[in-house]
This record gives structure tokens, C-alpha cells and sequence, in this order.
């Protein structure tokens, strides 16, 4: 398969989920234990992403707890629960990623 | 300005946290691109056709690793069913809107625009224009990541790899999800997909990041149900 045919399947797809619950679901048909499911979507979704982005390393392995991913990350998280600022939370985070790796 | 361009600048606005990760993602993402041989047109029209970091990368690498189109193609779109989801959510407060607007919105229909989307909406319910929120947020990463892969393109890995600048990716997500950290029924789905996330990492096509979501969206939907019970 070409390149490009595999590219323009790959994206329709790709746009297709995104377009998909919107064509599909209809929110007044809905009930409301569902809709309120539906507020747990970031917290569903999103540690998903940052779990295995933090805790494995390159090959698949899980990292050792002193691992500088894991420190900045608790010192990210902690920084995050008392500001409640989300720029602030970024940048501590990788400004402790860079002094644990640099120092 | 109207609501409709203060919604649109307010995104924006909002957003400019959310390009941290975007900005260096987009370079190496283009530098990948040539480094793994594609060429700068191919790199370039994933993040037109695609438009979405992760599965470009995957795709990419499963292709240079030799792997056929069709896992590449299986991968790249099993990472993106999570958009299913977020397209679920958004779906509340869009159902009112023309099918244009849905066919446009849902193709910057990305992690970050939703994050923020989702916030402003629960907020704002009744303001009558509150897509131009959803638009002004997706249209600004869409440009970011469009400007940043080219770059990647032209120059490189610019970007040192010793900065482990991708490290901003799941700092951003943890810091847009720090306020459900407050509720213990959302720390608990927040610590099931993680932990299921790792168990599952090995999955085959990635399809960790969408069992684990849907897995902890059943454990929501138990607390939801046994709380109305309780009422």
C-alpha cells in the first residue's frame, strides 16, 4: 500500500473517533447516570497517558521510585494540590525534572 | 469584541499553558519524520490528514520498524478511540450546533482543546456561543503544531534530547487534572486507568490507553450507581 493511501486511511479514521460520539449520541436520549459517567472522562482518560509516561521507562520496564520522573512528577503534583495554578504545576515539574537530572 | 471573538481569544489565552509540551512535541515529531526517511512532504501532511501527535509518531515508527500499513493504521486509530470519548462529553453542550460546525470542531477536536473546553463549558452551560470557545482553543494548537512540525522539518532535532522535554506530556495532563485529585470517587478512577495503564502497556496496537479508560469509566459508572442508591 502506498504511503500516502495509508496516510489519508489512517487520518479519516483517526477523524472519524473524533466525529463519531458527536454524530452518534444523542444527549437527550442520554439518562442521567450516563451523563454523569461522562464526567469522569478526564479521569479516566488522562492517567492513561501519564501513568506509563512516567513510570516505564524506554524499554516497557517499570522505573525505580527515585527515578527523576518520579520525583518531579510527585513535586508537580504537590506544587499543582497547593497553587492550583496550571502553568506553575508545568514548569516546577520540569524545573525539578532538569535540577535532578543536571545536579 | 463580541462573545464570539472573546470566547475565540479567551481559548487562546487559556491554552498558551497547554503548548509547553506542543511546541518541542511538533519539533521532534518533524525531525523524526526525516530521520526515519519519510520526507519532509509525507512528515508534514500527517500533521495535516492525522493531526494528532501521538498516533503520527506511532505510525511512523511502526512503519520504519518494517511492521505492514495495516497494523501501522490499526495503531495509529486505536489510539485515537479516546477521542470517542472526549467527543461524548463535548456532545452536551454541541448538540444544538449545524453540522458544519460539528464536521469543523471535531477535526480540532484534540487532548488539550477538549481539557479546556471541557472546563469553560461546565462553567459557561448557557452561553449561546461557547463552540467559538471550543474553535479558538483547537485552531490555536492546530497553527502551533502546523508551525512546529514544519520547523521540526527544516531544522531538525533542535531540540536537545539530554532537556527530556517530552516529560512536559504527562506533567500538562497531570496538571489538568489536579483538581479531581480533591474528590476521592475521582481519585479512584484516576488511580484504577493508571494502574490498569501499566498493567496493560504491552496490549497489542496501544490499546491500553482506551481498555484502561473504558475500564475505569465502568468503575465511575458503579460509584455513580451505588451513590443514587444510597440517596
Amino acid at each position: 500500500m502506498s504511503i500516502w493511501i495509508s496516510i489519508i486511511v489512517a487520518g479519516l479514521i483517526n477523524y472519524l473517533t473524533r466525529l463519531g460520539s458527536v454524530l452518534l449520541i444523542k444527549p437527550q436520549k442520554l439518562n442521567s447516570t450516563l451523563k454523569t459517567v461522562l464526567n469522569y472522562v478526564p479521569s479516566a482518560v488522562f492517567p492513561a497517558i501519564i501513568f506509563p509516561a512516567v513510570c516505564l521507562d524506554n524499554t516497557g520496564l517499570i522505573v525505580e521510585f527515585n527515578d527523576p520522573k518520579v520525583i518531579a512528577t510527585v513535586i508537580a503534583f504537590l506544587t499543582g494540590i497547593l497553587s492550583k495554578n496550571l502553568t506553575l504545576t508545568i514548569i516546577t515539574g520540569l524545573i525539578s525534572y532538569w535540577i535532578i537530572l543536571f545536579f | 469584541m463580541n462573545g464570539k471573538t472573546k470566547n475565540f481569544f479567551k481559548a487562546s489565552i487559556d491554552v498558551l499553558p497547554l503548548l509547553i509540551p506542543v511546541v518541542p512535541f511538533g519539533i521532534i515529531f518533524g525531525a523524526i519524520g526525516i530521520e526515519l526517511g519519510f520526507g519532509p512532504y509525507v512528515t508534514y501532511a500527517t500533521s495535516i490528514i492525522i493531526f494528532s501527535g501521538a498516533s503520527q509518531i506511532v505510525f511512523f515508527q511502526l512503519l520504519s520498524a518494517g511492521a505492514s500499513s495495516i497494523v501501522a493504521i490499526t495503531s495509529s486509530s486505536v489510539i485515537s478511540t479516546r477521542h470517542l470519548l472526549y467527543g461524548a462529553v463535548m456532545n452536551q453542550y454541541l448538540s444544538n450546533l449545524s453540522i458544519y460546525w460539528k464536521i469543523g470542531l471535531s477535526y480540532i477536536l484534540t487532548d488539550q482543546a477538549f481539557a479546556v473546553s471541557n472546563e469553560y463549558f461546565k462553567k459557561n452551560k448557557k452561553d449561546k456561543f461557547k463552540h467559538y470557545y471550543l474553535l479558538g482553543a483547537g485552531v490555536t494548537l492546530w497553527i502551533t503544531w502546523q508551525i512546529t512540525t514544519v520547523i521540526g522539518i527544516l531544522l531538525g532535532s533542535i531540540v536537545p534530547e539530554e532537556l527530556g522535554l517530552t516529560f512536559t506530556i504527562p506533567l500538562t495532563f497531570l496538571a489538568l487534572l489536579i483538581n479531581y485529585f480533591r474528590k476521592i470517587d475521582h481519585v479512584i478512577v484516576i488511580i484504577a486507568s493508571g494502574v490498569l495503564s501499566i498493567i496493560m502497556y504491552d496490549a497489542p496496537f496501544k490499546s491500553y490507553i482506551i481498555f484502561s479508560s473504558l475500564i475505569s469509566l465502568l468503575i465511575a459508572y458503579l460509584i455513580v450507581k451505588m451513590r443514587k442508591q444510597n440517596i
